[in-house]
């Protein structure tokens, strides 16, 4: 579904990513773990197409398309989707506005029909249940006055509502309590499916107790340093990054 | 912002400014240029009243001796007063008028417009005076509202069917002596709106003034007086659009509301008149004096605006809140893109007890233009328990634009209460982005995060006008990522 290959990419002139290679197939969830500054924001970010970051090298195909072409809306409408680090606030566009406008992009990009605004709602409620959201929050402005949680819970609902085939998430469990972290994990779980794919991004190893992985790879120097199965979480919970540092470079 | 090339030229293909043309239609012109020959010959062609030509002629000389107004923080120069028309009206609309009458061309013109005439045709029963250069064309509903006791016509038409009206509160708002623009609409206005409520009755309809200038060179001028009496209530609209065109045009508009006591009056205005093109050249100078009194107590007077038109507005819709316990407020939303220029804000001005006003102002700056929020909050000394808010918020697109924001306070009593909040903020590469991470294009997304910015303004407007307020917000954006 997903193939980065020898990915260099460099940012404010800084080289970031030195030779990132990951293969994701479908229906798998990959866990990617590694220390401040290894370059886990940066991979999400150039995947998503965001401005200022300069790919030198190497290339993303996803869905069989050359990812790195593509304008972000482009890159969204193809099932690609970043669950933010840190989601914006939007005022004044309250956020039931904010999903059915996207949402009915995506479709008219994909040549589908818009969605008739009482089946939008009948959805957007649905799911909303799903992460125990409260109808009042969908009136605010997106973002507007959310708490760290319910910002992530926001995130992890246009995610539900736009059902890509591609779910990056960028530390969506920092900020969580531990009751926040299971619901917003229960309702990753229950996305999880053959068509769709998962990039988890994060620094421990609890969110993974939640999200169970299929692969974990550690990231650090700009580099994929170590690949394994779930079991390679619980080593670096224990023993830390160290070992990954390249010489010189150990924060 | 990395948008493609091809993003680009879309936009630039397409035609942003819908109501840029010209009906041809054969019209009668006074000669060019100003003078009192041409007040003369204003005045009879509207067979107007000694009383009226009196007022016309005094307010031209008093013209003559008045300096520009500098203070504003607009350019553009020295305008030639005789290199334009005064008067120019389609030679159909001379005999008054019902629909069946109407020249084809003009039903045409306001229908592409979005403006249908025919009443059959019209939704949710707005009633419109249509104004086409100097003349008003056809006014609508006018039974319907005339049983109801409100009067709804062209101010030519009330010169002489309600002369004691007019001769009474005509100018008593705004002086021929006001500033120089409203000075040159006393002498040669040409037509516009007159809207009477009488005691206790609420208007049973939406009342609406379109304003379209069509011929070239043609200065529009025209005036509204709304008068509403004790206890009564009204919703009046108004709407503008002109041809493209390579030179400027002045549209230079006075409106006078009087409020008795407990009435309320609620004026609302999309203003579109064409901005020029994206070199700034051409677009309209709308130079217009708009005031209201709170004569009576409990009343009140409500503005809102959104302006996207025009290549220079110098507009400062006023409230004198003059009886006990009125209200004044002034709901503002001023976008400019390439090299327009707005000056706009209001004057509250609070004379009477625990009067209250309330000011909204969103400015939305993008491309190389100006936006400037100009506001006086004035507080006399009799005026106890006066409160005034302020909010003046400043929207930057790009970095070669400017926000500028003006207040000005005086306050002579020491119980009143004022408060002022400004904020200016840029649209953050973060905001967009996020909205194209979730599919939205660049544009669309752009439009959204204006709309949001204007929320609080835009949902003053009646409904039809505020869905029509958020699709010219993003006519007017279109080109300026990128």
């Amino acid at each position: 579904m997903l193939k980065i290959e020898n990915l260099h990419v460099t940012a404010n002139a800084r080289p970031v990513l030195k030779g990132l290679s990951l293969s994701i197939g479908a229906g798998e969830v990959h866990a990617i773990m590694g220390p401040n500054g290894s370059g886990k924001s940066t991979l999400s970010y150039v995947l998503a197409g965001r401005d200022g970051y300069e790919v030198t090298e190497g290339s993303v195909t996803f869905m069989g398309q050359n990812l790195l072409d593509m304008v972000p809306e482009d890159r969204a409408a193809l099932g690609f989707f970043l669950a933010f680090q840190y989601p914006v606030e939007i005022p004044g566009v309250s956020s039931t506005t904010f999903l059915k406008t996207a949402l009915n992009a995506l479709r008219k990009k994909r040549g589908e029909k818009e969605l008739e605004p009482v089946n939008f709602l009948k959805l957007q409620k649905e799911k909303m249940a799903l992460l125990g959201m409260d109808a009042e929050m969908m009136k605010r402005g997106v973002n507007v006055g959310f708490s760290g949680g319910e910002k992530k819970r926001n995130e992890v609902l246009q995610m539900a509502m736009l059902e890509p085939k591609m779910c990056v998430m960028d530390e969506t469990d920092s900020g969580l309590d531990i009751d926040a972290l299971k619901v917003v994990s229960d309702g990753v779980n229950a996305m999880r499916g053959k068509d769709r794919s998962f990039l988890v991004i994060t620094h421990y190893q609890r969110l993974l107790d939640h999200i169970k992985p299929d692969f974990v790879h550690v990231l650090a120097n700009g580099k994929i340093q170590k690949s394994g199965g779930p079991e390679l979480a619980l080593i670096l919970e224990e023993k830390g990054y160290a070992e990954f540092y390249g010489a010189g470079e150990a924060a | 912002m990395g948008v493609r090339s091809e993003t680009i030229e879309t936009v630039k293909s397409l035609d942003k400014y819908e109501a840029g043309f010209v009906t041809d239609i054969e019209s009668d012109f006074a000669p060019k240029g100003l003078s009192e020959d041409i007040i003369r010959f204003i005045s009879k062609k509207k067979n107007e009243p000694e009383w009226m030509l009196d007022a016309r002629l005094k307010a031209y000389r008093h013209w003559l001796t008045m300096p520009e107004p500098q203070w504003a923080k607009v350019s553009f120069p020295p305008i030639d007063y005789q290199d334009a028309f005064y008067f120019a009206a389609p030679k159909s609309a001379a005999a008054p008028k019902s629909l069946d009458e109407l020249d084809p061309k003009l039903l045409e013109t306001y229908k592409k417009l979005g403006i249908p005439l025919r009443e059959q045709e019209m939704l949710n029963g707005i009633a419109v005076d249509a104004v086409f250069d100097s003349v008003s064309v056809v006014t609508t509903f006018r039974e319907k509202l005339h049983s109801a006791g409100v009067i709804f016509c062209s101010i030519s038409e009330a010169v002489q069917k309600y002369p004691e009206m007019i001769q009474k509160y005509m100018g008593s708002v705004v002086p021929y002596t006001d500033n120089k623009h409203a000075c040159l609409n006393a002498a040669v206005f040409t037509d516009g709106t007159f809207v009477y409520i009488p005691e206790g009755v609420r208007c049973p309809m939406e009342l609406s003034t379109y304003f379209r200038i069509n011929e070239a060179k043609t200065g529009q001028f025209e005036r509204t007086l709304i008068v509403a009496e004790k206890k009564s209530y009204v919703s009046y609209l108004e709407g503008c659009t002109a041809p493209k065109r390579d030179e400027n045009q002045m549209h230079a508009a006075v409106v006078e509301l009087i409020a008795m006591d407990d009435a309320e009056i609620k004026y609302s205005t999309v203003q579109n008149w064409y901005p020029g093109d994206e070199n700034g050249k051409g677009g309209i100078y709308n130079f217009v004096t708009k005031r209201g009194i709170c004569k009576g107590a409990r009343s009140k007077i409500s503005w809102t605006q959104v302006e996207t038109g025009s290549a220079i507005t110098w507009k400062y819709p006023s409230c004198v809140l003059l009886g006990d316990d009125s209200v004044g407020e002034f709901y503002s939303v001023a976008l400019t893109n390439n090299y327009q220029q707005a000056d706009t804000g209001t004057k509250m001005i609070h004379v009477g007890k625990n009067t209250r006003s309330r000011i909204i102002s969103k400015g939305i700056s993008a491309g190389k233009s100006n936006n400037t929020y100009r506001g006086l909050v004035r507080i006399a000394a009799k005026a106890e328990n006066a409160r005034n808010y302020t909010q003046c918020d400043s929207l930057l697109i790009g970095d070669q634009c400017g926000a500028h924001t003006v207040p000005y306070i005086e306050n002579r009593n020491p119980h009143a209460t004022l408060e002022h909040e400004a904020t200016t903020s840029k649209i953050s590469d973060a905001q967009l982005f996020y909205c194209r991470q979730r599919g939205i294009p660049q544009e669309e997304a752009l439009t959204l995060i204006v709309n949001g910015f204007c929320r609080e303004v835009l949902q003053h407007l009646p409904m039809e006008f505020a869905v029509e307020a958020q699709k010219l917000v993003a006519i007017s954006l279109e080109g300026s990522v990128g």
